[in-house]
């Protein structure tokens, strides 16, 4: 076991652990920002920075600060180790300049875009970033793609956290897209326009953590924040996909199928394309209840629980989202209909 | 004239067959280690000498050897990093063309030392003909009885691999490089955990650079304690310089460290003064990465002492007034340089070989070519000067591998020793943009 002190609170976990999942043993809310990182993924992580925190003591044996600032996501704690968070000036600073460096090719098209209201860009923008630009160069763009009929890659969105290449990589036997091209101009690709076609090809939609692959079944149908979320699952025939699964409704249609998610965004349980794809009535399913969301952008206020802001984001908030907050409490989830 | 340890005999007729280069004591170091010495009293003459890596980051070599991890059972590689792709440096191609056996009497001299019964040259694929050049001296090696199962009735066993990449200045860094010779993409590994522990094949595995290699016979041969003799402080031996740009004579030298500066580009021994009788106005002494000097920080340091060929004194002043050897590419540049077009051609290097995975490296290198782009054509403003500083120091220390750095470096050097040049390009758009024209010293040349 070590112990290490995280943003002043000390906390025992088994060797090995990240400080990242050390963070998220506090609470998700108390963890870094993670754009790549993905529990389920071996070999995730690293990528983004978004999750760079201070490590001011490295060990009660060496207990000097780390020279630069480490991935959370990929760096093991130490017996006496402390970390700075939120608590370091630096970290957010840097943060900050790691969300300006995501936004200034990203289209920012929220507005049509599937993603929004469950976009960990938005979210970590509005948690982290500055609300200017100072970027006055051309935006990078990318002609959209269907990969087969089933998903379409807009790859103009997509900030290259690689989560979908290890899912493919880790989910399904040989993996047809990959990350093709270098630097700014790498893209995610089939290389020859190809079909991602297996059976488990559609959890690369859950996995991404923006609005760069999605579901072509559910595209434009609706805003995710007017859709209620419901817990379910069915006799699946495939032996890997559990049939555990949100559907999201709209009045009585199903307009998508997801896995689950935990409180942390990540997928509980991968599913097979049937169950995500063709299973669109409730009649499908046997209905467990509602799910529990727990997202901390105002994007999903109006649908999910009272978002816990940090302080950092309160001081920033201009007055009049305030005064907004205050006169329109987000409401809680209700039932079905509610 | 300085000792030349490595290129003694570089303009012998033949020396890249094995028969001229044995002749001239080749391989004499592979006989002595693996007949007389324990692999441990190599890896011992290798930390007595004090060699440092000759690829940039002048790591000492004995040291990263010692480091390497030695489970029982478990294969260990030595990986010679022969990339070569930083803009200035060209030195190990010479030595490679030129010297094949000196590197591969390197690699197997210390192949024994390490343990390692696999090593591996990657070596830069647009070297093709290099890369030639090397496996025919593999294949010479082998038939000589140097390479291969039972060397010279030792039972010591080595099998050497030539491996050309495909392009790309990521995979010199050297987990890219493994990553790359494992048949992947050559995107730069999280560290840790260090190559000495995992790396290639999650194996324990040294990578050095090809003139650090180079530089193992010479120090069997003569004892590390002799090769510590040459230079100065803990610059030890000799270093091969490719010096180009704007000098009457570029080409590779190998200097003794410690050659001042000044001597090393105005004397006819090396450079011999800068061309067209014209003034030098700055140098970037270590391979395109490094902090640009104007010239009176180049060849003084700011104390006022005669700046040396050194690791210490070129670094001497941090990078408020100092520099790195870095990989010893030598670039100097006379008065009709432009620094502005300069540094937005260094950026441009670095955007188009950033690998892309780490956020603030795809970006921000884009970003800071693009803007350093509209600068020198005429198109900035005064902000943009301190926007290109800030960028950089977003990317700086914030990324996986050091190409982050080494885009951000000569960027806020080149602003905090010509911020006057910048800003001249803002004030004057007309006139920077005027072909032939360059500010110089607040003087504007035709
Ligand atoms: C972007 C980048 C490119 C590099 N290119 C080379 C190269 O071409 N050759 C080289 O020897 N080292 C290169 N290096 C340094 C290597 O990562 C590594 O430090 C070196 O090969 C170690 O050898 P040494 O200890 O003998 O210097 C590069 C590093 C980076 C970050
Ligand atoms: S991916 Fe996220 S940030 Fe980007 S346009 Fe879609 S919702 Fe907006
Ligand atoms: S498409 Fe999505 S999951 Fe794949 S790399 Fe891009 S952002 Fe990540
Ligand atoms: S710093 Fe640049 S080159 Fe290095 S891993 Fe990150 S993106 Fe790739
Ligand atoms: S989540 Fe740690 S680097 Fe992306």
């Amino acid at each position: 076991m070590a112990k290490i002190t995280y943003d002043g609170i000390e906390i025992e976990v088994p060797d090995g652990t990240t400080i990242m999942n050390a963070a998220r043993q506090l609470g998700g809310k108390l963890a870094p920002p993670a754009m790549c990182y993905y529990t389920p993924l071996k070999g995730s992580g690293g990528k983004c920075r978004a999750c760079l925190v201070r490590v001011a003591a490295g060990s009660a044996k060496d207990p000097r600060p780390m020279p630069k600032l480490v991935a959370s996501c990929i760096t093991p704690v130490q017996d006496g180790m402390v970390v700075e968070n939120t608590t370091s000036q630096q970290v957010l600073d840097v943060r900050k300049g790691i969300v300006e460096m995501l936004l200034i090719n990203h289209p920012l098209d929220c507005p049509v875009c599937d993603q929004a209201g469950e976009c960990d860009l938005q979210n970590f923008a509005f948690e982290h970033g500055i609300s200017t630009t100072r970027y006055e160069e051309e935006r990078r763009t990318f002609d959209k793609v269907d990969i087969g009929p089933l998903i379409q890659l807009h790859m103009t969105r997509c900030i290259l956290c690689y989560r979908c290449v290890y899912t493919a990589d880790q989910l399904t036997d040989g993996r047809v897209h990959g990350v093709l091209g270098r630097g700014d101009a790498s893209e995610i690709g089939t290389y020859i326009e190809n079909v991602i076609d297996n059976d488990f090809s559609g959890n690369v939609i859950d996995v991404c953590p923006v609005g760069a692959l999605t579901d072509k079944t559910f595209r434009f149908k609706q805003r995710v924040w007017l859709t209620k979320p419901v817990d379910a699952h069915r006799d699946c025939t495939h032996e890997k996909c559990g049939g555990r699964v949100t559907l999201w409704y709209k009045g009585n249609d199903v307009l998508r199928v997801t896995a689950r998610k935990d409180e942390n965004g990540e997928v509980k349980e991968w599913i097979c394309n049937e169950c995500r794809f063709d299973k669109k009535e409730t009649s499908d399913w046997v209905i467990d209840g509602p799910a529990h969301i727990d997202r901390s952008s105002v994007v999903s206020a109006n649908h999910y629980e009272l978002p816990v802001l940090n302080q950092q984001v309160i001081a920033d908030m201009p007055e009049s989202t305030m005064r907004e907050l205050a006169q329109n409490p987000p409401l809680k989830l209700g039932g079905l209909n509610g | 004239m300085g000792r030349k340890l490595l290129t003694e005999h570089i303009n012998v007729e033949g020396i890249d067959t094995f028969d001229v280069y044995r002749k001239h004591g080749g391989y004499r170091s592979v006989e002595k280690a693996i007949k007389t010495m324990t692999p441990d009293e190599v890896v011992e003459e290798v930390k007595k000498s004090g060699l440092r890596g000759r690829g940039g980051a002048g790591f000492p070599t004995g040291m990263k050897w010692s480091f390497l991890a030695k489970p029982e059972g478990v294969p260990r590689y030595l990986v010679c990093n022969a990339d070569e792709s930083e803009p200035g440096t060209f030195k190990d191609r010479q030595l490679m063309t030129k010297l094949p056996h000196l590197l591969i009497e390197g690699m197997i001299t210390s192949s024994y030392a390490l343990g390692a019964r696999t090593s591996y040259i990657y070596i830069r694929g647009e070297l093709l003909y290099v890369l030639r050049i090397l496996e025919k001296a593999v294949a010479e090696a082998y038939a000589a009885g140097f390479l291969g199962k039972n060397i010279l009735g030792s039972g010591y066993d080595l099998d050497l691999h030539i491996h050309p990449g495909a392009g790309a200045y990521i995979c010199g860094e050297e987990t890219a490089l493994l990553e790359s010779l494992e048949g992947k993409r050559g995107n730069p590994r999280n560290k840790p955990p260090f190559p000495a522990v995992s790396g290639l094949y999650a194996r324990p595995t040294v990578v050095n650079n090809v003139e650090s290699i180079a530089a193992v016979p010479v120090i069997v041969n003569e004892g590390g304690n002799e090769y510590a003799k040459i230079g100065i402080g803990k610059s030890t031996g000799t270093k091969l310089i490719s010096a180009c740009g704007h000098v009457k004579n570029p080409g590779i030298y190998e200097i003794e460290m410690g050659v001042p500066v000044e001597e090393f580009i105005y004397s006819d021994e090396y450079c011999g003064g800068i061309w067209k009788g014209r003034e030098l106005k700055a140098v970037v002494a270590g391979g395109s990465s490094v902090p640009i000097l104007p010239k009176d920080l180049i060849l003084k340091t700011a104390a006022g002492e005669p700046r040396l060929m050194t690791y210490e004194s070129l670094s001497d002043g941090g990078f408020v007034t100092g520099t790195m050897l870095g990989s010893g590419g030598f670039i100097a540049m006379d008065e009709t340089t432009c620094i502005v077009k300069n540094t937005w051609n260094f950026s441009r290097f670095y955007h188009h070989e950033s690998c892309g995975q780490c956020s603030p490296c795809r970006e921000g290198t884009g970003w800071l070519e693009k803007v350093l782009h509209r600068l020198e054509h005429g198109h900035g403003q005064m902000h943009d000067i301190d926007l290109i500083v800030n960028v950089a120091k977003q990317i700086e220390g914030n990324t996986i591998c050091p190409l982050g750095e080494a885009a951000a470096w000569p960027v806020t050097a080149a602003v905090r020793h010509f911020r006057d040049e910048f800003e001249w390009h803002v004030t004057h758009p007309h006139e920077a943009t005027r072909p032939g024209a360059v500010y110089h010293g607040g003087l504007v040349l035709a």
